[in-house]
C-alpha cells in the first residue's frame, strides 16, 4: 500500500468509526453475550449458582407449549399480513401513478400522511374505529345489511384481519417506493406492449410487474422482516395478555416477556436466536427465489 | 392504463418520436386536449380515489368526533356521528327533553316530555309563553317511538382535560428534547459514516458496507437484554441516554441514504477542493454538505418523527419515571385505565400527539418523499 493510500484508508476508517464503535458496542458484543445466555442458566434473581447448561435451553425452548404456540400465531398472522403488505401498497400505487387521475399531487400527500402518525395514536385511534359496537367498520357493515358484524379485536376469528386493518395506515412508505419503481418504467415499453395489441392486463403483466419486481421484491423482504418481529401493537392493545385466546402471543412477544416479565434471560435468548435464525432463513431462502422472479434491467 | 387504440400512435412511433408519447402521457397536466373517453376514465380513477382515500381516512375523523364528545353524548343511544345534546325546556323548575310529537291532526310539532308513560305521555309547550301557567297536554302513545330534539353540541374540555391530568406540556417537552437529541445524534454520526464509506478507499469497505445493511434484518431481540443490563448498571435507566447516545454511533438506514445520495455528487470538486489544500473535514464542510442538505434534512426529519413516535424504547428504559417520559407511553398508559369510561378525552390526548409529526411532513413533505425513494429504489 503506498503511503498515499494508506493515508486514504486511515481517514475512511476514523470516519466510519462512528458506526464500528457502535456496531460493536450496541449490535455485536451483545449478539454474541446473548447467544452466551442460551447456554447457561442466567435470570434475574439467580437464586442457583450461574452454570454451563449445554443445550438445556434449547430443549426446553423446543418442547415448551407456548414456543410453538407464539410460532402458528406468528406464522398465521404472517400468511395474512405479507400479502397484503405487499399488494395493498402497489394497487394504491398503480391508482395514484395513473395518468387519469386528477390532482394526484394532493392524493399522494393524503395517503402517506397518517405514515407519520405516532404508533401508540395508531392504535388508539384504530382500536376505537373497530369497536364492536360504536366502531365505524362495524356501523357500516351493519348499514350494509351485516346482521352480526365481527368483534375484530375480541374475537379469535377475527383478531388477525382486525390487526391487519389496525396496520394499514403503515402503508405509506411502500407506496412511495412503488410509485418512484412505476416512474421509473419508461414509457416507450407500454407503447410497444400496445403496438403488440397488448391490453391493461396484459401491459400490466408483461411489463410493469417485471420492471416493478426489483421494487416487490425489496417490499417483501422489509415485510417479512417487520412480520416476524410483530408484538408491539398486541402490547399496546392488551397488554400482551395474548387475548382474546392466546391468539396475540406472538413469538416476539413471548421472547420480550420472558426477558421483562419472567426474567428469565436465557430462556428469552434462546428464543431471540431462533428467531434470529427464522429471519435469516426465510429472508435467505427469498434472496435465493430472487433468481428466478426478479429482473434485473443490467443483468440482460 | 393505457387506452387499445394503436391508430393514433403508429405513424408516431415509426416516424421514431417518442417525446411525443411523453407529452400524451401527461396529456392532462400539460393542457393538451383530452378526449371524451380519457375524461370518463379520469372521472373514475379520481371518484376511486376520492372513496379509498375518504375511508383511508376516516379513523382521523372518527377520532376528531369523538374528542369533542362528552362520555354521555358517546354512550347516548342512536346519537349521530357529531356530538349533540338534547335540546331541554325548563318547566316549573325543572328541565325536560323535547321531543317532535305527532299530533291527532297531522302536525309534528316540538313539545317537552313532563310526564313519561307508554300509553299515554304529558307535554309542556315550549312555545307557550305561558307555558307555566297551563294545563299539561296529553298525548296517547308511547313516548319510546318519539324523535328526541338535540342540537350541535361540542365539548372542547376534552383536550385541557388530557392536557391537565397527565401533565401534557411536561410530556411534549420531554418528547421534544430527546427527539432534538437524537435528531443532532444520527445527522453528525450518519453524515460522518456515509462520508466515509462514500469517498475513501479503504480495506474491507465493501464487506463493512454490506454489514451496515445486514443490521436492518436483525431482531431488535437478540441485542436488547445485554444493551439493557449494561445501561442499568452503569445507572442509565431512567435516564434518556439510553435513547440518546446509540443515536450518535449512527444506523443502517441513514448511512445507506446519505452514502447513496454523496455518490451522486461528482468528485471532481471533492478534488479541485484538496488541491487548493483543504483536508477532508474541510471537504465535507464546505463541498459535500452544501450539496446534500435535501437528503440531510430527510434523514433530519426522518430522525425526529422516529424519535417521536418510538413506543418500545421510552417504555423500557423510563418507565418508572413519569416526570421525564414520553407522551407516547404516557398516552399508552393513560388509555389502559381510562378508555373504556371515557373514549373521547382518550382520543383527545391521542390528536394532540399527531400534531406535530403531521405538520412537519406536511412542511417537509418533498425531503420526506426523496429520502424513501432514495432508500426504497436505489438498493
Amino acid at each position: 500500500m503506498s503511503p498515499l493510500a494508506r493515508r486514504e484508508a486511515r481517514w475512511g476508517l476514523l470516519f466510519i468509526s462512528p458506526w464500528l464503535i457502535g456496531f460493536f458496542a450496541f449490535t455485536l458484543l451483545p449478539m454474541v453475550v446473548t447467544l452466551g445466555f442460551t447456554f447457561t442458566n442466567v435470570n434475574l434473581t439467580q437464586t442457583q449458582p450461574l452454570r454451563f447448561v449445554g443445550l438445556e435451553n434449547y430443549q426446553a425452548v423446543l418442547s415448551d407449549a407456548s414456543t410453538w404456540q407464539s410460532l402458528t400465531v406468528t406464522l398465521k398472522y404472517a400468511l395474512l399480513a405479507l400479502p397484503i403488505a405487499v399488494i395493498l401498497p402497489l394497487a394504491v400505487a398503480l391508482l395514484l401513478g395513473s395518468r387519469h387521475l386528477r390532482g394526484s399531487g394532493a392524493f399522494r400527500v393524503l395517503f402517506f400522511l397518517p405514515y407519520v402518525v405516532p404508533f401508540v395514536a395508531g392504535v388508539l385511534i384504530w382500536q376505537s374505529m373497530l369497536n364492536v359496537d360504536s366502531g365505524w367498520i362495524d356501523q357500516f357493515l351493519m348499514f350494509l345489511g351485516v346482521q352480526d358484524p365481527p368483534n375484530w379485536l375480541q374475537d379469535p376469528t377475527w383478531i388477525y384481519p382486525g390487526l391487519v386493518l389496525l396496520g394499514v395506515w403503515g402503508i405509506g412508505a411502500g407506496v412511495i417506493v412503488y410509485l418512484a419503481g412505476l416512474t421509473g418504467i419508461p414509457t416507450e415499453y407500454y407503447d410497444a406492449a400496445r403496438i403488440d395489441g397488448a391490453g391493461v392486463w396484459a401491459s400490466f403483466r408483461h411489463v410493469t410487474l417485471p420492471l416493478l419486481s426489483p421494487v416487490i421484491f425489496y417490499t417483501l423482504i422489509l415485510a417479512i422482516v417487520d412480520v416476524l418481529q410483530y408484538f408491539l401493537v398486541p402490547l399496546v392493545l392488551n397488554q400482551g395478555t395474548g387475548e382474546p385466546g392466546g391468539t396475540t402471543l406472538f413469538l416476539n412477544l413471548y421472547i420480550y416477556k420472558n426477558f421483562f416479565a419472567y426474567q428469565n434471560m436465557s430462556y428469552g435468548a434462546t428464543l431471540a436466536w431462533i428467531l434470529f435464525g427464522l429471519t435469516l432463513a426465510i429472508t435467505l431462502l427469498v434472496f435465493a427465489s430472487a433468481r428466478r422472479w426478479v429482473y434485473y434491467a443490467a443483468e440482460r | 392504463m393505457a387506452g387499445r387504440d394503436r391508430s393514433v400512435h403508429l405513424p408516431e412511433l415509426a416516424a421514431g418520436r417518442p417525446g411525443f408519447f411523453q407529452r400524451l402521457r401527461r396529456g392532462q397536466q400539460t393542457g393538451t386536449r383530452s378526449k371524451p373517453k380519457d375524461r370518463g376514465k379520469s372521472f373514475v380513477m379520481t371518484f376511486l380515489a376520492v372513496v379509498l382515500l375518504a375511508a383511508f381516512l376516516s379513523p382521523l375523523v372518527r377520532s376528531l368526533t369523538l374528542s369533542i364528545k362528552t362520555p354521555q353524548q358517546v354512550a347516548a343511544v342512536d346519537s349521530p356521528l357529531w356530538p349533540v345534546s338534547p335540546l331541554t325546556f325548563t318547566y316549573r323548575d325543572r328541565d325536560y327533553p323535547i321531543y317532535q310529537v305527532p299530533l291527532p291532526d297531522g302536525s309534528v310539532k316540538e313539545l317537552a316530555l313532563v310526564r313519561k308513560g307508554l300509553k299515554q305521555s304529558s307535554f309542556a309547550d315550549p312555545f307557550d309563553p305561558n307555558a307555566q301557567a297551563t294545563p299539561l297536554i296529553t298525548w296517547d302513545g308511547n313516548w319510546r317511538t318519539l324523535q328526541a330534539v338535540t342540537v350541535f353540541d361540542p365539548h372542547f374540555e376534552n383536550y385541557s382535560n388530557v392536557w391537565n391530568e397527565i401533565n401534557y406540556p411536561r410530556l411534549l417537552l420531554n418528547t421534544i428534547l430527546i427527539a432534538l437529541f437524537s435528531m443532532i445524534g444520527t445527522v453528525t454520526s450518519c453524515t460522518l459514516v456515509a462520508y466515509g464509506f462514500a469517498r475513501f478507499r479503504f480495506p474491507g469497505r465493501n464487506a463493512l458496507f454490506i454489514l451496515v445493511i445486514a443490521t436492518i434484518f436483525l431482531p431488535g431481540a437478540v441485542t436488547i437484554i445485554p444493551t439493557y443490563t449494561l445501561f442499568l448498571k452503569i445507572g442509565w435507566v431512567g435516564t434518556w441516554l439510553p435513547l440518546i447516545v446509540p443515536a450518535f454511533f449512527a444506523n443502517a438506514y441513514d448511512v445507506f441514504l446519505l452514502r447513496q445520495y454523496f455518490l451522486t455528487i461528482p468528485r471532481d470538486m471533492d478534488e479541485a477542493a484538496s488541491i487548493d489544500g483543504a483536508g477532508p473535514f474541510r471537504t465535507l464542510i464546505s463541498v459535500i454538505l452544501p450539496q446534500a442538505w435535501p437528503a440531510i434534512i430527510a434523514v433530519g426529519i426522518f430522525t425526529f418523527v422516529y424519535s417521536w413516535n418510538d413506543f418500545f424504547g421510552p417504555l423500557i428504559y423510563l418507565s418508572g419515571s413519569p416526570d421525564i417520559q414520553t407522551v407516547s407511553v404516557a398516552l399508552a398508559n393513560f388509555s389502559g385505565a381510562r378508555v373504556a369510561q371515557d373514549p373521547g378525552l382518550i382520543q383527545a390526548g391521542t390528536l394532540m400527539t399527531i400534531l406535530i409529526p403531521i405538520g412537519l411532513f406536511l412542511v417537509f413533505q418533498r425531503f420526506f418523499v426523496r429520502g424513501i425513494v432514495i432508500t426504497g429504489v436505489e438498493k
